[in-house]
């Protein structure tokens, strides 16, 4: 028999404000196998702690329960309290009376009851607990990186000069991501390639890192540690390490109308390409769809003209398998599709552009080298409109936008202003926003200077209508403060589209198995105490594949996100977690539906020999569990047609005993 | 009648146990009367030709048998399966649990099974003799001078009139023609139970099922219930040997069984074959089927060897949970 302590959290006013701690403490006292009962204000300060360490000395106990919050918040913290007095740190259950209790009751009573069938459950488990001890695997000192972006850069950089070698995978033919299509960076408004480009040389020429561009990751097996990855490198019909990046297959080849998406459709490029002049790795490549050779067999231009030989046109896709110990996703983001705001006439007019299209038209290197002219003819536009939160905070209109902030949207905005008023102060610039957000440092100030110093109309309301006229767009809006409507007569319309996860993460993530909130955002393990790791084990996040974010926040979410992966991968062995599956060798068939379910290869199957109870012996087919291998996902427990297969610390014996206590 | 007859089996028998293929044959024994066909071991030709039997009665499917025989024996075994029984044999094959090298298979073709309980329905008891060799099923009792003659497609069993495949999925050497998979109309009865309402739903089973014994005899006669240790015989489990001490019990046992052996489950309908009690303990496995032939599309344990059930299988295409309680919302 146990000798249960139970321990009563109040957690301040958390619990204890919904929950009366003081009769859950009582009555639990009479469950079986209890002890000892208290409750106390923070069970898990210092103080607390000193509680539990007494008791398990006093009374001897050989398990203990405590009524606190999540698992997840102190389970670790309390197993540690337990191990330090000496005891199993296994026989520690917690009962989650918070989340799943004194925050979701509203009345004193019922949350009490609640807490009190809860303590229950969790003394009947603990009642059947046995001390675990875990086992150990080992680590794989490479990461990988999944996105290259400035997100993905900086972490690779951060990782690789801590010495551990990283790879990034890159699903364009270049690294560099959204960043490297921006002209300017709010607040400093220091040119966005100077400060980047130079971080790209750094990961062409750090040796621990390797890029895979054009490659994406096909497959992810295995767990912390020890991940399996299977990256697809498609077919470039270049030669990387041959092709010197010289550009005069660009010049030549005589496909020259392919849309060219760096530069958002707004200007064409070659069939074969280098996406611009500053690209890592700088190689060209073909683009199947539009060359002749590739389509027709009739060309082959570029292959003349190579100068080093690199053209290849039968290169084929290669599989590349690599073992990881860390994954780092920064798949980023993209601005939504403006195809159903058809209030803002996107798709009728050239004039109305998205604020990243007005990137590419600011940007010297841009497809007008920098001059702000209407796409439609090329003159310059003297009335630009600028439309915020264009499918963000759009909580009426679900289908059509988000419902989140997209929260860059208004520092740039005032950054484009700014500029079209620095460099043309001829031009009358309008801004419509619903609110103006701008924390962060030195954000404010420079959103001020735009209205005071610039002289930039802000104005609060949204637009409703964009009409193309003539040569015009006739923007309808609504001034708030004013109470009026507005009728301008806007030569450039440019909306600040929300943003929304690259379409690549919702797959990844069933790959990885980490989670995603509903807008397909990936789930930190914890919102304010664990903000870049997600809740699987060794996957790690970094910039806005985790919620939207500006360059600063994603730099310092890049760091972190590495200095995690460095302290993973500076361990030689993980200790693992005891909670693993095994198999009752006398109950089991040898049916194989268990290696059948298991998602980490870890049941395989030996003959041993068995003594009847006739004194012969027979040999039988059997499971065995590698526990290091193990992640204690259970999906085998329930597999098993036999009930020979179980879970260390979540046997069905355990889990029957907390329904039973439940259902009393 | 069968096609095949005794003497046919005979000699496959024989000539396989002396040119040493097979060290023993497994097949049908005379029981307490003509129509009590029990599993049998035979070794040589003699012990063949006295008590080996093939009838209209020889219902027993075997593959079952050959887990605890297998293993038993050096050489290898001989075993006679109807076309229902290869299921089952496949379905074992697939979850390990005899050596197929061990076996040597040969396929029978079957005409169907009768059902003793439909013949004593006709007929009466006392029966004292049945014969099965002419057209007709002469069936002589006490009370009768002369046999009774019934006709065999009128006291056919449920599983036969309802029979899914006259064809052979495994064999070694097969007797006979090959036949086909049979569109059977075997879910009916599955629908019409699905259609009442939850009260009468649950007034049907409880009139059943309050007439099991807890012999346990579909569980022993169950091809899928090959566990090394049966939860009911286990007394860590909680659950084991317990006698019907209230209404709910045996329903308890059979819903635990129908649970665990569904999606293995090949219908052979041997629960309901042995039932001393004719509940149609086959309509609980059939429900399950049925259930998975539509949640993930046909599905037939044991058609092929190592082929994955559905329920033990995980594919993004898997119905969502919801869509089952719409369903269910739908049949309450």
């Amino acid at each position: 028999m146990q000798r249960v302590g139970v321990f009563v959290c109040w957690c301040g006013s958390n619990i204890a404000g919904t929950v009366d701690v003081q009769a859950v403490s009582e009555a639990l006292k009479n469950e079986p196998g209890v002890v000892f009962s208290t409750n106390y204000q923070y069970m898990c300060s210092q103080a607390g702690q000193d509680i539990i360490k007494d008791a398990i000395a006093e009374h001897k106990l050989t398990g203990i329960v405590v009524c606190s919050c999540s698992p997840r918040m102190h389970e670790a913290t309390f197993r540690k309290t337990a191990a330090a007095a000496g005891l199993n740190p296994y026989m520690v259950e917690i009962a989650n009376i918070r989340e799943q209790c004194s925050w979701v009751h509203k009345d004193m009573l019922t949350g009490t009851e609640k807490a009190i069938i809860l303590g229950k459950a969790a003394v009947a488990k603990v009642n059947l607990n046995a001390p675990l001890t875990p086992g150990e695997s080992p680590v794989t000192k490479r990461a990988l990186v999944i996105g290259g972006g400035i997100a993905g850069i900086q972490t690779a950089l951060d990782i690789a000069d801590a010495g551990f070698p990283v790879d990034i995978v890159e699903k364009k033919p270049t690294i560099g991501g959204k960043m490297a299509q921006l002209d300017k960076t709010f607040p400093t408004l220091d040119c966005a390639a100077c400060i980047l480009t130079p971080k790209m040389v750094d990961v062409a020429q750090n040796e621990n890192i390797r890029i895979f561009s054009y490659s994406e990751v096909t497959e992810v097996k295995g767990f912390v540690g020890n991940f399996d990855v299977t990256i697809k490198k498609h077919a470039r019909f270049v030669k990387e390490d041959i092709c010197t990046g010289c550009g005069a297959c660009t010049e030549k080849c005589p496909m020259k109308k392919v849309p060219n998406e760096f530069n958002l459709g707004m200007d064409n490029r070659s069939a074969i390409y280098i996406p611009f002049a500053q690209a890592v790795p700088k190689v060209a490549t073909i683009d199947p769809n539009y060359c002749n050779m590739l389509k027709k067999g009739k060309c082959g231009l570029c292959a003349k003209v190579c100068a080093a030989g690199a053209i290849d046109y039968t290169q084929k896709d290669e599989y590349i398998s690599e073992k990881y110990g860390a994954i780092v996703v920064a798949t980023g983001f993209n601005p939504i599709s403006m195809d159903k705001f058809d209030e803002f006439a996107y798709n009728q007019s050239k004039d109305v552009i998205t604020s990243l299209e007005f990137e590419r038209l600011t940007n010297a290197a841009g497809p007008t080298a920098g001059k702000l002219v209407r796409p439609s003819d090329g003159k310059h536009p003297h009335t630009i409109v600028f439309v915020q939160c264009v499918g963000s905070r759009c909580s009426a209109c679900a289908e059509k936008g988000k419902e989140y902030c997209s929260k860059i949207c208004c520092m740039y905005t005032a950054k484009h202003a700014m500029l079209t008023r620095d460099k043309y102060p001829d031009t009358e610039v309008y801004v419509f926003y619903i609110d103006v957000r701008t924390p962060g440092k030195n954000f404010d100030e420079f959103y001020r200077r735009a209205v005071e110093e610039y002289g930039v109309n802000y104005i609060k309301g949204m637009v409703g209508k964009v009409t193309p006229e003539g040569d015009k767009l006739k923007v309808q809006a609504s001034d708030l403060i004013a109470n009026k409507q507005l009728h301008i007569d806007a030569d450039l319309v440019v909306l600040a589209a929300a943003i929304e996860p690259d379409k690549s993460a919702r797959p990844l993530a069933t790959m990885l198995t980490a989670s995603m909130d509903t807008n397909d955002f990936f789930t930190e393990a914890h919102p304010k105490l664990r903000p870049v790791e997600s809740p699987t084990a060794g996957v790690f996040l970094s910039g806005a594949c985790q919620g939207p974010k500006d360059i600063p926040e994603t730099v310092s979410q890049a760091g972190a996100a590495a200095s995690k992966v460095i302290g993973l991968l500076a361990k030689d062995k993980l200790t693992g977690n005891p909670c693993v599956a095994h198999s009752n060798e006398l109950m089991c068939n040898g049916c194989s539906s268990c290696e059948r379910v298991c998602p980490y290869g870890a049941i395989s199957y030996e003959d041993k020999e068995f003594r009847m109870p006739d004194r012969t012996t027979k040999i039988r087919r059997v499971a065995v569990v590698n526990p290091a291998v193990c992640q204690g996902c259970g999906a085998c427990t329930v597999a098993c047609p036999s009930g020979a297969m179980d879970l260390k610390g979540f046997a069905s014996a355990q889990i029957i005993a907390e329904v039973d206590a439940i259902c009393k | 009648m069968q096609k095949i007859t005794r003497e046919q089996l005979i000699d496959k028998a024989v000539s396989l146990l002396e040119n040493g293929t097979v060290e023993a044959v497994l097949g049908w024994g005379k029981g307490e009367f003509d129509y009590d066909v029990t599993p049998a071991v035979f070794k040589t030709a003699d012990e063949l030709k006295a008590g080996f039997v093939w009838n209209d009665f020889c219902g027993a499917n075997f593959s079952k048998y050959l887990v605890a025989k297998t293993g038993k024996i050096e050489g290898k075994i001989l075993v006679f399966l109807k076309p229902c029984d290869t299921y089952s044999f496949n379905q074992l094959l697939t979850e390990h649990r005899f050596d197929r090298e061990k076996v040597y298979a040969v396929g029978i073709p079957c005409e169907g099974m009768a059902d003793i309980a439909k013949v004593k329905a006709v007929c009466g008891e006392g029966i004292s003799a049945i014969n099965c060799d002419g057209e007709k099923i002469a069936v002589t009792t006490l009370y009768d001078d002369e046999p009774v003659m019934v006709d065999a497609k009128d006291v056919l069993a449920e599983r036969c009139v309802n029979c899914k495949s006259k064809k052979h999925v495994a064999y070694d050497e097969l007797l006979g023609e090959e036949g086909e998979v049979v569109d059977s109309a075997r879910f009916d009865e599955v629908a019409k139970i699905e259609a009442m309402t939850p009260d009468e739903r649950f007034a049907f089973w409880q009139n059943e099922l309050s007439r099991c014994i807890r012999c346990n005899a579909c569980r022993d006669a169950c091809p899928a219930c090959t566990c090394e240790k049966c939860v009911f015989d286990n007394p860590n489990s909680g659950v084991e040997n317990k006698a019907p001490a209230n209404s709910f019990e045996e329903k308890m046992f059979h819903i635990i069984r129908a649970f665990h052996v569904a999606g293995r489950c090949t219908d052979c309908g041997e629960c309901s074959r042995v039932c001393p009690q004719n509940i149609p303990l086959h309509l609980l496995n059939r429900k399950f089927i049925k259930d998975i032939n539509e949640f993930y599309g046909e599905y037939q344990a044991g058609a092929e060897v190592g082929s994955r059930a559905p329920l033990v299988d995980y594919t993004t295409g898997d119905i969502e949970p919801g869509e089952v309680f719409d369903r269910r919302d739908k049949n309450a």
